[in-house]
């Protein structure tokens, strides 16, 4: 009986282990295809395309559809647009799976952890309008030297001021806060029993403009700088200001982001981006509001930016085709339109003049381009700056310069 | 071989020919389900936990190679951020577990005996009642608790008629105790708690306690779970006879007596069931974690099947989230094992054995008492 059972299950175990080499074959015998070797030549094929986004709304989504589909309609090749629910979770289920979606969103903190396990066709150097993008956009998204991924569009933090609060607390155009001297005593005199003077979310994204003021930040030049002294100044002012009540984290008014904390008149001012627009005329429409630059700190201006990338994958079929529709959609005409659909600005320096004309109150967004910091792109410093910004949550309690050193030791162990 | 394996399958299995050949063919499509679903996946994961597949492909294909207990040394030993907030996620999760098990087992065999009496009038409504949570969706569920315990929802609201300034719940991550201690004016620890520690979280923030946040999903758990448990425990009381209950009220015994004596000993099977199943389901907390908070605010509401998850998925380092996974596996086993052995059948202890021998002696003052 006991030997009876043992070859069963000896003999289970083989039919089960004899399945799974031959599904497991199908699976490597799908990889294999595909001998072309990276950075050099694209495929060609007459396949339909897939573009994979993570949309922020109805808008974004619409917009993308319609570019892609006047694409299509002038290139010939079918195009289809997916909208993704968890997108760096659909990513990686299509790269493992073999079957990645064409073209895809990608943020500049995934690019590398894909780029390094052969996920990314790295076709920045092919692109024809490659010189027009922004230069810290390029930067963004070289990884080891490679221009992987076109900037699709980018957004940087400005400051956000509830206009009737603003002259409700007796302030004018001239009171636009030039200083941290000057924000400080702008957030104190808008800080009422009701709300307070400035509120922003409890992250790097948001406190970190106030680190790029300082002279500090986290990678420079690929050298950790996250324990520097100028750094541990920005803190100490922002720990500052949010122990005596005139800052205050969204989440401690109550909102989930600074937007919401604004449209909810829980915050005079908020430190947001672009995206603020579509959202406070979305939910908040009768909000007045005005855009004003940050601050200079001790080391002038300072401000952060975001952006993601036309990510391409390497084992797309059609890489010819969707290097033309990367071309259309980064084309000024596209990002123009994508602009006022849902509010991100151009990555490409051609259309900043279209752009400044058609939203001059948006102006202090673009001058930010000028002056502003992104986060660390290597592999694993998502991660970091997730613990950072967990750290950063208990800002108030808690010492700064012990937060900058548990992320300095934290970054030097992935920036290398 | 095949004569002389007949006759001994004959004997052993008592099947006529043909019967065995048929029996497979009729498991064969759940065994194959199995496998491919079950098995394989388990399998895979385990090759992928000690490789170094980077997610690009098959994790079988030639590219990859076997890098032996790296993933887990990165998890356990390395001391850097994967290990940090591994200990972290175990240390929310053993505080979810050591509150959410005793209290949803109690809570569950309370509400079990009490719709189990003959007299409760409106029996079948109670039973309904407690078990709504339980087959109402974790996400459901976890968006109404979002509500709930925001700054300005209803928990507050209510506390706020007792004078209570009530947290921000999903928003706070100081930990219970030390908020406790706090009160009394303890608010850093000793050298000893904060200088040592284990997986890169001191002793001290071992000890915090659950984050109000936390608390705030321990109390869904204990609302949604107990009902379920409740039905199990319904099913347990139901099964026992009545007579050893009446014999012991013959004897004299209280009801407290009979509970502590009579019920919950025979009720010891559907006990380690319950235990089992609250003790699986707490360690492999997942669905409320990435419904709502997925880890904030702090790490403090992070727990091992969450950041398994977010460690392959969102920060691509495949091997380590399955190591994750399977020291999981194990961690539950443990404490399995662990609870079978605390609930054995034990010999009568002396101690007990004294107790019945001198319980004629003492009949009266048990009955007086």
């Amino acid at each position: 009986m006991t030997r009876h059972t043992t070859r069963a299950v000896l003999g289970t175990g083989a039919v089960l282990l004899t399945s799974a080499l031959v599904l497991t074959g199908c699976g490597s015998g799908f990889a294999g295809d595909d001998t072309k070797a990276d950075g050099e030549g694209l495929t060609s094929s007459d396949d339909a395309l897939t573009v994979l986004i993570g949309s922020s709304g109805d808008a974004e989504t619409s917009a993308v559809q319609s570019a892609v589909d006047a694409w299509s309609a002038e290139s010939g090749i079918k195009a289809k647009v997916q909208t993704a629910t968890n997108l760096d979770q659909e990513l990686s289920q299509g790269f493992a799976a073999g079957d990645p979606a064409d073209l895809f969103y990608l943020s500049a903190d995934q690019a590398s952890g894909y780029a390094a396990n052969g996920s990314l066709k790295a076709y920045g150097d092919e692109l024809a309008n490659k010189d027009d993008f922004y230069p810290s956009l390029v930067e963004n998204f070289t990884v080891d030297g490679t221009f992987y991924c076109a900037p699709k569009d980018f957004s940087t933090l400005s400051l956000i001021i509830n206009t009737q609060m603003w002259t409700d607390a007796g302030l004018t155009d001239a009171d636009l806060p030039k200083t941290w001297d000057d924000l400080a005593a702008v957030a104190q005199k808008l800080t009422t029993a009701d709300h307070v003077g400035l509120a922003f979310g409890a992250e790097y994204q948001r406190v970190g403009v106030f680190m790029a003021q300082a002279g500090g930040g986290l990678v420079d030049d690929g050298t950790v700088i996250a324990d520097d002294a100028a750094n541990v100044e920005a803190l100490d002012y922002v720990k500052s200001h949010l122990v005596d009540g005139t800052f205050a984290y969204a989440k401690d008014v109550g909102a989930g982001w600074g937007g919401e904390a604004l449209g909810k008149q829980s915050a005079a001012m908020v430190i947001e981006g672009n995206w603020i627009t579509g959202a406070l005329s979305n939910d908040y429409s009768s909000l007045q509001y005005t855009v004003a630059e940050l601050p200079e700190g001790a080391a002038g201006k300072g401000t952060l930016q975001f952006t993601n990338c036309w990510g391409m994958a390497a084992d797309s079929p059609n890489q010819q085709a969707a290097l033309d529709l990367v071309e259309y959609l980064t084309s000024a005409d596209s990002q123009l339109a994508f602009s006022k659909a849902f509010g991100p600005m151009p990555s490409i320096k051609s259309a900043a003049a279209d752009w400044t004309s058609a939203n001059p109150e948006l102006e202090p967004f673009l001058a930010g381009a000028e002056y502003a910091q992104f986060p660390p792109n290597q592999a694993g410093t998502a991660d970091v700056i997730a613990d950072f910004n967990s750290q950063l949550e208990s800002l108030k309690t808690s010492d700064p310069k012990t937060i900058l050193d548990s992320v300095q030791s934290n970054l030097e162990a992935v920036v290398k | 071989m095949a004569i002389k394996a007949a006759p001994r399958r004959g004997r052993a299995s008592g099947l006529r020919r043909g019967e065995a050949a048929a029996g497979w063919l009729f498991t064969a499509p759940v065994i194959v389900i199995l496998g491919v679903f079950l098995l394989i996946p388990v399998l895979m994961a385990l090759w992928v936990s000690v490789s170094d597949w980077g997610g690009r492909g098959s994790p079988l294909s030639g590219s990859v190679s076997f890098v032996g207990a790296d993933n887990f040394a990165a998890v356990l030993t390395d001391g850097g951020l994967a290990t940090k907030d591994f200990g972290t996620s175990l240390r929310n999760n053993a505080w979810y577990v050591l509150l959410v098990v005793p209290l949803q087992t109690a809570l569950a065999l309370f509400l079990a005996i009490l719709v189990n009496r003959a007299m409760l009038r409106g029996r079948g409504f109670f039973r309904t009642a407690y078990y709504f949570p339980s087959v109402t969706s974790t996400v459901a569920i976890t968006v109404l608790w979002m509500f709930l315990f925001t700054s300005s929802g209803a928990v507050n609201d209510v506390l706020s008629w007792f004078g209570i300034n009530g947290p921000n719940w999903f928003n706070d991550p100081r930990g219970i105790l030390h908020l406790a201690l706090g009160t009394v004016g303890v608010d850093a620890g000793p050298a000893a708690l904060t200088q040592g520690g284990t997986l890169g979280v001191s002793w001290w923030e071992w000890l915090a306690g659950p984050s109000v946040a936390m608390s705030a999903y321990i109390l869904m758990a204990i609302f949604t779970t107990s009902g379920t448990f409740m039905l199990i425990f319904l099913a347990g009381l139901q099964n026992l006879g009545a007579d050893v209950d009446e014999a012991a009220m013959m004897d004299g015994a209280n009801g407290w007596q009979r509970f502590w004596r009579i019920t919950l000993p025979q009720l010891r099977p559907t006990l380690f069931t319950v235990l089992t199943l609250g003790l699986i389901g707490c360690w492999q907390v997942f669905d409320q974690i990435y419904t709502g908070t997925r880890g904030a605010p702090s790490k403090t509401t992070l727990t091992p099947a969450y950041l398994s998850y977010q460690t392959a998925f969102q920060n691509q380092e495949w091997g380590q989230g399955a190591a994750i996974a399977f020291i999981l596996f194990v961690i539950i086993v443990i404490f399995t094992l662990l609870q079978r052995w605390v609930l054995r059948d034990r010999p009568v202890s002396k101690r007990r054995i004294r107790a019945y021998a001198s319980s004629s002696s003492s009949s009266s003052k048990g009955a007086s008492s």
